[in-house]
């Protein structure tokens, strides 16, 4: 694509607006678009509509653990498979995609003043492979003994044994499925670098960008390093359940047959998987970071505290989370010595990580705090991260692992820590941005209702979940009442749970019903209804019409945090706004 | 203004409920209190740093809530406070990772008067060895498991033809006495977890894993598996039983070797009969 991003003497006013580069049917406008804002809608709804399926599986898995019997179509195999579908589709079909696939796509493109994805028609490949990947997914459910029932970390040799779950079918599925995802994804994640570092407008330095950007770039990055190794996994287990290599798998004796594997390490398994598996807690949390700093930032009025630092620690945080894979091994049998050095890596990571903690605190500090919907689930963010960043140094910390590892304080831990609070990220950033994707605000009442019942209803959740895995339960138990050190008050805590899990499922459906709705009954938004800096907020059309800019890009003259500058007319001065710089600019530079 | 009054909600009920609710960690029945001592270190450090956080927050939501005609500070960042916020945080992670670590390393580090015991992994049950009168194992081969051979011993290694074998009953261990167990699976991971010890590991087929604990208190515990193993996994259970060394050595007189149990000629020849 021919554009006018970069360079004095290639300026966009210079060019006429081609013709041939506009869609000029329906399908290329809508179904196979190349404009990467279609291209982020059509992630998030597919993403939002496979984690509908994860919602429900959750509502069963908890069924089972409160009312055991209750609903009699949950056998051992089920439960099993509920669990694995959940905990896969969750962390990579709905938080990976919906973060870099959703929101990746439609930001980066705006908010640094270009006019696409400089590989527009790569892009739209990424999403129809992520497509394939989901249906490949979906298709195992109809096949011969169903999913999966590995669980979502697919250890061998139990993943392709026969009194696993899924073992015909279902395993395979899942490994194609899991290929074809990192396909789709280095397609996508190769643009959004190279949009990055090639595609800014002029002014846009790197030290300029939103945070939102910084966050979504470097996880890219690191997907771009960590997926390979998932991806390396996959095909070598699919060899071994279908050519009957020996990679993972040692000689097995199986209910008393002996099997032909032998010679492979179950182990090396784990540590391919952890090797994506940690950067992929960050893949989903740097997003997460960069676009609740900007959530803060708009809405307390204030710059984010301390840009600098805030980039550097995600950089430094994106680097680190590639030496502490085996914090997830402490217990699996791996060289004692590792934990050494694991947990010590994986304690320095807490500094960067308290760092950001700290700064958006310290962003709140007199600041001209509006509490619309997207603030409030930034504020949410922060108290769920906390508490689930500060249990990780539980489970981090080698000895302290030991008791605790594969219990239900895990289970508690990182739904707390890369589930709730990454999801609360999403909701705000999508009442953040629907204004600015579909022209309308969301309803604010509904958005009340279903930011207290999730937040509320997940803290409830999650917090005393922690006390369960501290007195011993084991995770993924399908019946855990008989457990002997286990008082009967236990159950009662577990049936609590449940019917939080049930309340906080339903305001979920307030949140879908409020995304349709709106789109024709909600409030016109205006171009800027959140009074907001950066770049997207200043396209001449909204929602931005393909080009996003008009005949003419964007220069930038300052930051993306000018709030409250002290004399500036506004309590906001748009990122491509002329005029004097302010004090403290010169040194955010 | 609702946000800053639950935020403080939130803290206190999380106090509240980590003092006053009934679920708690079992009862020590091992040396590993030190552990325990580690994650009760790791409570207050993570305590104190979670409610000062969100109190802070809820300082500011409350303080700086928007009114009309206010306006925000503009102070892009603070070297010197930042600076301090590091400082402070790296303190209480080296507070927390030292005790961590100095734990780790007695975790690690069997005692050399410690026995050995191995505990063997199938779907979905345990078996137990013990190395007999001679303190040594027999050398053991997955491949060797068959009906007559269900722990796979090498049948040429004098070493197995000792080995107490324990099947489908309880595993008993001396009162006070340093214990190497020794795991392993002939099928999938397991992982071998009593709650009262505070100690796991995983146990991977082909390969020989290990932890150590010294029993404290005599009683009955039950085994859990902590790694997921097919269909069975929360239906594998077992027992321990701790007794004093009276009650051990009784036990234990009762008990069958290998050789005994699964391979008479053997003995025949060895003339051990």
């Amino acid at each position: 694509m021919v554009d006018a991003t970069h360079g004095p003497d290639a300026h966009a006013a210079e060019f006429p607006d081609v013709e041939l580069y506009h869609p000029r049917s329906w399908w290329t406008r809508y179904v196979f678009s190349q404009d990467a804002k279609v291209i982020a809608i059509q992630y998030a709804s597919t993403a939002l509509a496979i984690g509908m399926v994860a919602l429900v599986l959750s509502w069963l898995m908890r069924m089972q653990l409160a009312f055991p019997g209750f609903l009699e179509f949950i056998d051992a195999a089920a439960y099993y498979q509920f669990i694995t579908m959940h905990g896969m589709i969750m962390v990579i079909y709905l938080i990976t995609a919906l973060f870099l696939g959703g929101f990746g796509n439609y930001q980066i493109p705006l908010m640094l003043g270009a006019r696409d994805m400089v590989f527009p028609y790569v892009n739209m490949l990424s999403y129809w492979t992520y497509l394939l990947a989901v249906l490949v997914l979906v298709a195992s459910w109809f096949a011969p003994g169903g999913p999966t029932g590995a669980g979502w970390t697919l250890y061998p040799p139990q993943a392709i044994l026969s009194n696993t779950p899924g073992q015909e079918a279902g395993i395979v599925l899942m490994l194609v499925s899991l290929i074809l995802f990192v396909i789709g994804f280095t397609m996508g994640g190769l643009n959004y670098i190279v949009t990055v570092l090639q595609g800014r407008t002029r002014g846009m330095t790197l030290m300029r960008m939103p945070l939102t950007v910084w966050g979504i770039f470097v996880a890219t990055v690191m997907a771009m390093l960590a997926f390979p190794a998932l991806f390396v996994a996959c095909v070598m287990m699919l060899f071994d359940k279908l050519l009957g290599t020996s990679f993972f798998m040692p000689a097995v004796a199986e209910m008393g047959v002996q099997l032909a594997h032998n010679g492979g390490s179950p182990i090396l398994f784990q540590h391919l998987f952890w090797f994506f598996g940690h950067p992929e807690v960050y893949i989903v949390a740097l997003p997460a970071f960069g676009i609740v700093s900007d959530l803060l930032a708009t809405h307390a009025r204030k710059n984010i505290f301390g840009y600098r630092m805030m980039v550097w620690a995600i950089v430094i945080i994106g680097a680190l989370s590639f030496v502490v894979w085996a914090h997830h091994m402490y217990v699996s049998g791996m060289n004692p010595y590792f934990g050494f050095f694991f947990a010590t890596t994986t304690l320095i990571i807490a500094v960067p990580t308290a760092i950001k903690v700290y700064n958006w605190v310290l962003t709140l500090w007199r600041g001209d705090i509006h509490l619309n919907p997207p603030m409030l689930f930034a504020l949410a963010f922060i108290v769920t991260f906390v508490n689930g960043g500060l249990t990780g140094l539980f489970l981090g910390n080698v000895v302290v692992d030991v008791p605790l590892s594969d219990s239900m304080f895990v289970v508690a831990h990182f739904h707390m820590v890369m589930g709730v609070a990454q999801i609360l990220v999403i909701f705000g950033a999508i009442y953040h941005w629907y204004p600015k994707i579909t022209g309308r605000m969301l309803d604010n009442t509904l958005a009340h209702l279903h930011f207290w019942v999730t937040f509320v209803g997940a803290y409830l959740i999650f917090f005393p979940m922690h006390y369960l895995g501290l007195m011993g339960v084991p995770r993924r138990y399908f019946e855990s009442g008989d457990i002997s050190f286990q008082p009967p008050s236990a159950h009662e805590l577990n049936v609590f749970i449940t019917v939080m899990a049930l309340t906080v499922g339903a305001a979920q459906l307030v949140f879908v019903f409020n995304l349709i709705w709106s789109i024709r009954h909600g409030k016109p938004a205006g171009g800027n209804p959140w009074r907001a800096t950066t770049l997207e907020w200043q396209t001449p059309q909204t929602p931005p019409a393909h080009g996003n800019f008009g005949r003419e890009l964007p220069v930038v003259y300052r930051w993306a945090y000018d709030y409250s500058v002290p004399g500036a007319p506004e309590d906001f001065i748009p990122q491509n706004q002329p005029g004097p710089t302010p004090p403290h600019h010169e040194g955010s530079e | 203004m609702v946000i800053a009054v639950v935020f403080v909600l939130i803290v206190v009920g999380s106090v509240v409920f980590h003092f006053l609710s009934p679920w708690w960690w079992t009862p020590i029945a091992s040396n590993w209190g030190y552990i325990d001592n580690t994650i009760i270190i790791t409570f207050w450090i993570t305590g104190a740093v979670f409610s000062a956080v969100v109190l802070f927050a809820a300082y500011c939501v409350w303080r700086f809530r928007h009114k009309e005609g206010q306006k925000a500070a503009y102070e892009p960042e603070n070297k010197r406070l930042e600076n301090w916020l590091i400082g402070l945080t790296a303190v209480g992670v080296a507070a927390m990772l030292a005790p961590g670590l100095f734990v780790w390393a007695q975790f690690i580090t069997v005692p050399a008067e410690a026995t050995e015991a191995e505990v063997m992994g199938q779907q979905w049950q345990w078996a137990y060895r013990l190395p007999g009168a001679d303190g040594k194992l027999g050398l053991s081969d997955t491949r060797l498991v068959s009906a007559d051979n269900p722990y796979g011993i090498n049948p040429d290694d004098p070493n197995g033809r000792d080995d107490v074998l324990i099947q489908a009953d309880y595993l008993h261990l001396p009162i006070d006495k340093p214990v190497k167990i020794l795991l392993r699976s002939i099928d999938t991971l397991h992982d071998f977890y009593v709650a009262e010890f505070r100690s796991k590991m995983d146990m991977i087929p082909g390969a020989v894993t290990y932890f150590w604990f010294t029993p404290t208190r005599t009683g009955q515990f039950e085994v859990l598996c902590a790694e997921l193993c097919g269909i069975g996994h929360p239906y594998m259970r077992g027992g321990v039983v701790v007794d004093t060394q009276e009650d051990y050595d009784n036990w234990l007189a009762g008990q069958s070797t290998y050789a005994q149990l699964y391979a008479p000629e053997v003995l025949k020849t060895a003339g051990l009969d």
